[in-house]
């Protein structure tokens, strides 16, 4: 047993034997690199490293969390006191306690990577160098930076639990990312693009990267305003991950036995285009969404949440599913305090085959929203409305940069009305999707 | 007053001795500066959801960050435990960022003199756990009877307190015990069998519990979130397109923070990113305004004694009758501008590195009636409450969401109106403010920054406010 195994598996039993029902503990350890570059010097660098505990406890149908920096045996004592004291304030809840079944994917998720581990400080800084240069040498309009970083983290996750369930997984990560700043006839935009990998050779290179980023930031550049309209949209991956992210708002089981979301009570009903399929999948080897086990200890699996437009499945933890009367999709998520929420695996939309060359030339005149600031998405009534950027798109082709605008419509209509779905589907972070075409939102503008 | 005496002595020992050493390694390869920033931070929350006490939680976290800056460089680390072993090498790692002989760390320590700007003999958390459970329960009953629409309530009360030491290599040191208090509440309502709608309310600041007693109860706050709910069950669709819009008192000053306030933060200005780069004396807004940054006010959110580099904070002036004055400075823009600190440097925690951030930005009072500000208003909205907002500070375009308006016809209130975004440009927007209210208000103290995915506590104000032309993002034509 390891020693972060020890200090759970300790804490848990010192949470039973001082009188709780059950317990289970989380711990994280993670060490943490990041290097800033602007301007091609060093502009900062950090190196560190940090640990924490999280117990919650159930006596009874009560239950109390707590957490803690401190891992010494004066620490936990007092975490592990601190919870059942709180236990005593709460009210009994027929629906709380620990989940029915534990387990862990056995297979190799590919999670960790040393050769991150092994990568020294001077190759990281160096990459984030040529990153910024190869944007900062793409374009003479280029003249200026909020610069780029080179992060990396190891990390290792804990889980035990009053029931012998005791996990543990380590984790890495990378990324590499840069900001250019664009200026042209009294005109500034800055952009970005970002590799991230949890393996080292998962990244893409730094001239790729800034190159990409500095195409971002031209395209940009002195953008119109346009008539308020309506007219169909398309989210390139990078919003339409946004816009994802905003559904999963909404299959959230937490949301949906509180009736708080516009898609509770609709399950086996057609919600969205025949076109789209929505899939969490938790088990894909070497992904940011991927874990052998949820924070509660129930196994990792894949749950079709949406099939060809039908609302198959919610995404629950064990509280949200007792209260549905369901059971559990893997689904709980938790930092170190309080008690687990619901998160996402891999959540995703399966990809088309249209190419987003292709979906673009199907569009007369629409919106190519690369950029979404300051969305509010109302996971109760659907309602949406956010501030965008992107590109005018006139005759099936990319005509000129539009900025300081807004999109609206509702979720609801917004899932029914997607028209294509594009084949650009990749993973950079636990929520993806392929690039979307929308038959009709409001555009407001002048 | 000096260490000895101060938390952190006491509890882990720490004197000005091990400080100097401790700042002394981290310059031992050179730079200019170096900071220590200790930490220790006891949270605590409660709350009731579906009538029933659901979760309770408490924790601390602990640690020391050790900054030390080389030009425009900075190294950073930190250290979750403070055994000086661990923190000598914290030092160590963040002076690699320096190449040279040595610098000389001031000897001796001169206290700063700080403000008092949060006295309180008990600590929010100090108080026991019954009189926390009552708040929530308090508020949970409140907004079930507001109205017998109202279905779902959720409350939450969370305090915390921070205890920082911060030691600076100029022989700056600081201290300060930071409280904060929250409410929070969320209310769903709906009609027989119809659609539901929310509504969201909170409120604090750095007060103790006895605030949510005496000053602003759970009832203020959960009856606030219940009518919200109500009066959306009747909302229509909001308008798209550009027109006038007018800004209720207090919480919508939240346009202050994305339209000017982000983008003055002088890190964007110095390295001239911002489109309010190199316009100090210009105009970019209407003479009408004057904004201001202010740490200073007696127990608000976005208050501070000494700011995150131990500098007191300051009554700061961004705008003065339309014209741009400053830049929210911190230690290391300061350096590289020339300029002085403005008590703008703020960070999340102990794990991050400081930046120049807002702490309760407000525009000054005008001389307009509110009502005869609608009055005026042939046709537009008028929006009183909003969730959040967000700014591209390169761009200067900025949106901020409205969740209760109301359509203006004919200078009067007509119907609610559905959520909607309001988007301008920062130089460009508060030029087309028209008329300002005497009814100046600071928010409730529930507002979150986050700058570079660091989360700090912030406050804001407006008074009445009217703008000649904004873009609404509704979805009615």
């Amino acid at each position: 047993m390891s020693e972060l195994e020890q200090i759970a598996s300790d804490a848990v039993k010192l949470a039973t034997s001082r009188g709780a029902t059950d317990a289970e503990c989380t711990l994280s350890e993670g060490e943490e690199f990041s290097a800033g570059v602007r301007m091609r010097e060093i502009e900062n660098l950090t190196q560190a490293g940090s640990r924490g505990a999280g117990i919650r406890v159930l006596v009874g149908k009560c239950s109390g969390s707590s957490y803690t920096s401190d891992l010494s045996r004066a620490g936990i004592e007092s975490m592990v006191r601190s919870a059942l004291e709180l236990a005593k304030i709460t009210t009994e809840d027929p629906f709380a306690g620990m989940p029915e079944e534990f387990g862990k994917v056995e297979t190799d998720l590919r999670l960790y990577d040393g050769a991150i581990a092994q990568m020294e400080s001077e190759w990281k800084i160096a990459q984030a160098r040529e990153a910024e240069q190869a944007a900062l040498a793409a374009d003479p309009r280029i003249q200026n930076s909020e610069g780029a970083g080179f992060t990396s983290y190891l990390g290792t996750r804990v889980l035990a639990n009053s029931r012998g369930f005791l996990g543990s997984y380590r984790t890495s990560s990378c990324g590499l990312s840069v900001t250019p700043v664009a200026k042209s006839n009294g005109s500034m935009e800055r952009d970005y693009w970002y590799s991230s990998a949890r393996a080292a050779r998962g990244l893409e290179s730094a001239e790729s990267v800034g190159k990409r980023a500095a195409e971002r930031a031209l395209r940009r550049l002195n953008p119109r305003k346009i008539a308020t309209q309506k007219a169909p949209v398309i989210f390139e991956p990078r919003t339409a991950r946004a816009l994802l992210g905003d559904v999963f708002g909404a299959v959230n089981g937490s949301a949906i036995y509180r009736q708080a979301s516009f898609l509770a009570g609709k399950l086996g009903e057609r919600v969205a285009s025949g076109l789209l399929t929505v899939i969490d999948d938790a088990t894909m080897p070497g992904l940011f969404g991927t874990s052998p086990f949820d924070d509660e200890g129930v196994v990792s699996r894949r749950t079709t949440v949406i099939e060809r437009g039908v609302l198959k499945n919610y995404l629950l933890n064990t509280y949200s599913a007792r209260k549905l009367g369901m059971k559990s999709t893997g689904n709980a998520s938790r930092g170190l305090s309080g008690n687990a929420g619901v998160g996402p695996g891999n959540f995703y939309i399966e990809k088309g085959f249209l190419a987003p060359e292709k979906m673009i030339g199907e569009v007369r005149a629409g919106l190519y929203v690369t950029e979404l600031i300051g969305t509010a998405a109302n996971a109760v009534t659907g309602d949406y409305s956010s501030g965008a950027a992107g590109l005018w798109i006139d005759g099936g082709e990319l005509a000129y940069p539009v900025s300081e605008i807004t999109i609206a419509g509702n979720l609801k209509r917004m899932l029914m009305d997607v028209v294509e779905i594009g084949a650009d589907l990749d993973f950079r972070g636990s929520i993806a999707a392929p690039s979307l075409l929308i038959r009709e939102m409001t555009i407001s503008g002048h | 007053m000096g260490l000895a005496g101060s938390f952190f002595a006491d509890r882990f020992g720490i004197f000005e001795r091990d400080l100097q050493r401790y700042l002394n390694e981290a310059m031992s390869a050179g730079g200019e500066y170096a900071d220590l920033y200790f930490e220790f931070l006891s949270t605590a929350s409660i709350s009731v959801d579906e009538g029933i006490i659901k979760s309770a939680t408490e924790g601390v976290t602990l640690g020391v960050g050790v900054r030390v800056i080389a030009g425009e460089r900075t190294g950073y680390a930190y250290s979750d435990d403070l055994s000086p072993e661990r923190i000598l090498k914290a030092a160590r790692v963040a002076a690699l960022i320096a190449r040279g002989p040595a610098s000389v760390v001031k000897s001796g320590f001169e206290d700063a003199r700080p403000h008092n700007l949060y006295p309180m003999l008990r600590a929010p958390h100090e108080m026991g756990l019954a009189e926390r459970v009552d708040l929530v329960r308090r508020a949970d009953h409140s907004a079930r009877a507001y109205d017998p629409r109202v279905f779902q309530v959720q409350a939450t009360y969370a305090d915390s307190l921070r205890h920082v030491l911060i030691a600076t290599s100029e022989g700056r040191l600081s201290f300060d015990r930071q409280p904060m208090a929250r409410m929070s509440v969320t209310a769903l309502a709906r009609r027989d069998g119809g659609a539901p709608q929310s509504g969201h309310s909170g409120g604090g600041g750095r007060v103790a519990l006895d605030f949510f007693l005496n000053q602003k109860t759970p009832e203020h706050f959960a009856r606030e979130a219940a009518r919200q709910a109500i009066v959306q069950l009747d909302a229509v669709e909001a308008p798209a397109g550009e027109m006038t819009v007018v800004l209720g008192p207090g919480w919508p000053g939240i346009l202050l923070h994305e339209a000017v306030g982000h983008g003055l933060e002088a890190d964007f200005n110095r390295k001239g990113v911002s489109a309010f780069s190199g316009r100090v004396g210009q105009q970019v807004a209407s003479p009408l305004c004057t904004v201001i940054d202010d740490g200073t006010i007696g127990n608000r959110r976005g208050s501070l004694n000494v700011d995150d580099e131990g500098m007191p904070t300051q009554h700061n002036v961004l705008i003065e009758k339309g014209i741009l004055r400053g830049y929210l400075q911190d230690q290391l823009s300061s350096r590289l501008m020339h300029s002085q600190s403005t008590g703008s440097g703020r960070r999340e925690s102990y794990q991050q590195i400081p930046m120049p951030r807002m702490t309760n930005t407000f525009m000054l009072a005008g001389e307009s009636d509110p009502e005869e500000i609608i009055r005026s208003v042939p046709k537009g909205i008028y929006c009183t409450t909003f969730g959040g907002g967000q700014v591209d500070i390169t761009s200067g375009n900025f949106v901020f969401a409205a969740s209760e308006s109301y359509l203006i016809e004919d200078g009067k209130l007509t119907r609610p109106l559905r959520g909607a975004t309001l988007v301008g440009n920062g130089p460009e927007a508060l030029k087309y403010v028209s008329m300002v209210g005497c009814d100046l208000e600071l928010d409730e103290g529930i507002g979150v920054c986050s700058k570079e995915g660091q989360h700090v506590p912030v406050g804001v104000g407006i008074p009445t406010l009217k703008i000649d032309k904004m873009t609404v993002g509704g979805t009615a034509p």
